[in-house]
């Protein structure tokens, strides 16, 4: 009995994290299916976000509810600026030159952060901070607890936006064929500077999330790694797939965790990511597709 | 202005183009070969790391500047080279035996990685690199029994006809060499057909594939040669610092690689050479100016990832030929001089070009 519960606390810690690890890569999955760009700042994004989260709310003193909303239309105001004034003028460029862009994007983010907030870690109180509930003598973390039913919430939020609003539609055009979309009258440049904003966004969302669980700190966008994992088992283009794939990288994390010798934990993503790559590369909820000419 | 004037069809692949080239290069040669004679020991020291960093400059340059594949984790490549070599040394293999050695069995671990993933598109090439660098990292601290971790390795001193090259000059001149076979190799690979292969890759994936390319059988192949010669490379670069460190081999230096063939200029052997200079002096130069910088800038502890990271950005949005592209444009000046017109150099205008599976 003891070990049940034990396994399923696991279970319930590693789909938090997990969640995490899904909401970054919905960030990348939303840029790759429009732009086919792959934004390799996705986690200094996070971090970005978690900062402003953190100002507002320990700084100026918003309450959590507020300062989480503020944040997180700030970090996606910034993901629209960064999108019209840096990423439209690589269009056009071979895609590497967008990885390198991007990667070199986040060590200045990394860097303005350390000088903006320096280089300890810091956190904020949120309602969720070191509470716990017992359901049926299994005690749960309420920070685990949020990350997931936040995760969830977000998802029905943008499932309804992609399949009811006109904007959505728009982006959902937009990415399957920008000549077409063009054509149509939509403002595909905007829109693309839009579903940067969303990405930001959600990448924001995700750093308040994980606030509670782990502090803030400027190195906390190596969390990308896993979410590339995520990503790579949900087929690098499927929405619901980087979730099912960062939640299956969550739990197989804190299993290696719990059975592995300390320091294995950090590599389990990467040896899940490349076992993937090796034996179904792509991924679990692949598109069939023939090439465009 | 030279006019070349073809009479041959050889002239179009020869190596060098005109009796300018040879004259220019080989007087660079000489210089090369006789600087130890005159300068001193620290500077011929950080001249062996440049010419270092230049073998897998020219390595990557062949993946990404050739091929457009972008690779991640050519650290992990130094430091398997590094690790293969001093261990055979440890062993008691010479020198001679070991250098090759390690080149094959880095250029055996790329193609172990690349086959798999090169199936993909080639941005599964950039995160599976990025992933098997942090593997590797992680083994060299763990296996102990073999890479000693973060105790570190002593790098035995290497052995050639019997005359030890343990110092900095004996480096210098083993790496010269090195150099210059690379860089002949990748020369001689890239007038050839399978160069014109990977370069028929990267302009157009679809387009090589319908001239009877093998997609994933040229991007293996490049992988593996770049993943070797940056083999070859790091078993320089264990005698270069002596004691191999773990954790000397991580992604900060992985993107250090990469700043070379963007900064020395995509699809240029001469590119990966001014890259590998421009790289190693950054840091020297921070080093320099570090106390004088206002606001204590210079103290922060990011300073060097981020400067890396905004000669990226730098390079990338405005001036995408790198170096070799401003010296070609200096040199177009000179020649054309009172002629130079403001379109001369104007960008075209570039649009999105889709690799999507549909």
């Amino acid at each position: 009995m003891e070990d049940a519960a034990r396994i399923l606390q696991l279970v319930v810690n590693g789909a938090a994290s997990g969640c995490i690890y899904g909401l970054i890569a919905l960030g990348f999955v939303l840029i790759y299916k429009a732009t086919e760009m792959v934004n390799f700042a996705q986690g200094d994004i996070m971090m970005l976000g978690g900062f402003v989260a953190f100002s507002l709310i320990a700084w100026f003193h918003l309450p959590y509810w507020i300062g989480a909303l503020l944040a997180v239309i700030i970090t996606a105001a910034f993901g629209y600026a960064l999108d019209a004034i840096v990423l439209r003028r690589v269009i056009g460029q071979p895609q590497f030159a967008v990885v390198m862009l991007t990667l070199g994007l986040g060590f200045i983010f990394r860097a303005a952060a350390g000088i903006t907030w320096g280089y300890d870690s810091v956190g904020f109180n949120t309602p969720f901070t070191n509470k716990t509930v017992n359901i049926g003598g299994l005690v749960l973390g309420e920070d685990n607890l949020s990350i997931i039913v936040g995760t969830l919430l977000l998802c029905g939020v943008l499932y309804l936006f992609f399949s009811r609003t006109r904007i959505g539609i728009a982006m959902q055009a937009a990415s399957q064929n920008q000549l077409a979309a063009y054509y149509m009258g939509i403002p595909v440049r905007t829109i693309f500077s839009l579903i940067w904003a969303i990405s930001a966004g959600v990448a924001c969302l995700a750093g308040i999330l994980l606030s509670p669980v782990s502090m803030i700190d400027v190195n906390m966008g190596g969390l990308a790694i896993k979410a590339f994992a995520a990503a790579v088992i949900g087929g690098f283009g499927s929405i619901p797939g980087s979730l099912v794939g960062g939640v299956i990288v969550g739990i197989v994390e804190q299993f290696a965790g719990y059975k592995l010798p300390a320091g294995f934990q950090e590599v389990t993503s990467n040896v899940v990511l490349l076992l993937m790559l090796f034996i179904r590369p792509q991924g679990l909820f692949a598109e069939r597709m023939g090439k465009r000419v | 202005m030279r006019h070349l004037f073809r009479t041959d069809y050889r002239q179009d692949i020869a190596l060098w183009r005109h009796n300018g080239d040879r004259f220019w290069y080989g007087l660079l040669v000489l210089s090369v070969l006789v600087a130890p004679a005159v300068l001193g020991e620290f500077y011929i020291g950080e001249l062996g790391a440049v010419f270092i960093f230049a073998i897998a400059g020219v390595g990557l340059m062949l993946l990404v500047g050739y091929t457009g594949l972008i690779s991640l984790g050519h650290a992990a490549f130094l430091g398997i080279g590094a690790y293969t070599n001093a261990v055979l040394l440890a062993q008691g293999v010479p020198f001679l035996v070991t250098l090759p050695v390690a080149g094959l069995f880095t250029a055996l671990c790329g193609a172990a990685i690349g086959r798999p993933t090169l199936r993909m598109s080639g941005l599964y090439l950039a995160i599976a690199t990025l992933a098997f660098g942090s593997i590797v990292g992680t083994v060299f601290q763990k296996w102990t029994a073999v890479t000693g971790g973060f105790d570190g390795f002593a790098v035995p001193a290497p052995y050639v006809f019997g005359i030890s090259i343990d110092g900095a000059t004996g480096i210098y001149y083993v790496s010269l060499a090195v150099l210059v076979l690379v860089l002949f190799v990748a020369a001689n690979l890239l007038r050839s057909p399978t160069g014109r292969a990977l370069v028929a890759i990267r302009d157009s994936e679809v387009s090589a594939q319908s001239m009877g390319i093998h997609l994933a059988r040229y991007k293996t192949l490049a992988f593996a040669i770049s993943a070797g010669m940056t083999g070859l490379a790091g078993a320089l670069f264990a005698h270069y610092v002596r004691y191999l460190a773990p954790d000397a081999f991580d992604v900060l230096l992985s993107v250090q690689f990469v700043t070379i063939v963007f900064v020395g200029g995509l699809g240029s052997l001469r590119g990966a050479v001014l890259g590998a200079m421009f790289v190693r002096l950054l840091p020297q130069f921070i080093a320099v100016v570090r106390d004088d910088l206002p606001f204590g800038i210079g103290r922060l502890p990011g300073l060097e990832p981020s400067l890396f990271g905004l000669t990226l950005v730098l390079v990338i949005l405005f001036q995408p030929g790198g170096l070799n592209g401003m010296w070609l444009k200096t040199k177009q000046w000179f020649q054309a001089f009172p002629f130079k017109r403001q379109a001369s150099f104007r960008r075209q205008k570039t649009y999105a070009r889709s690799e999507r599976l549909r």
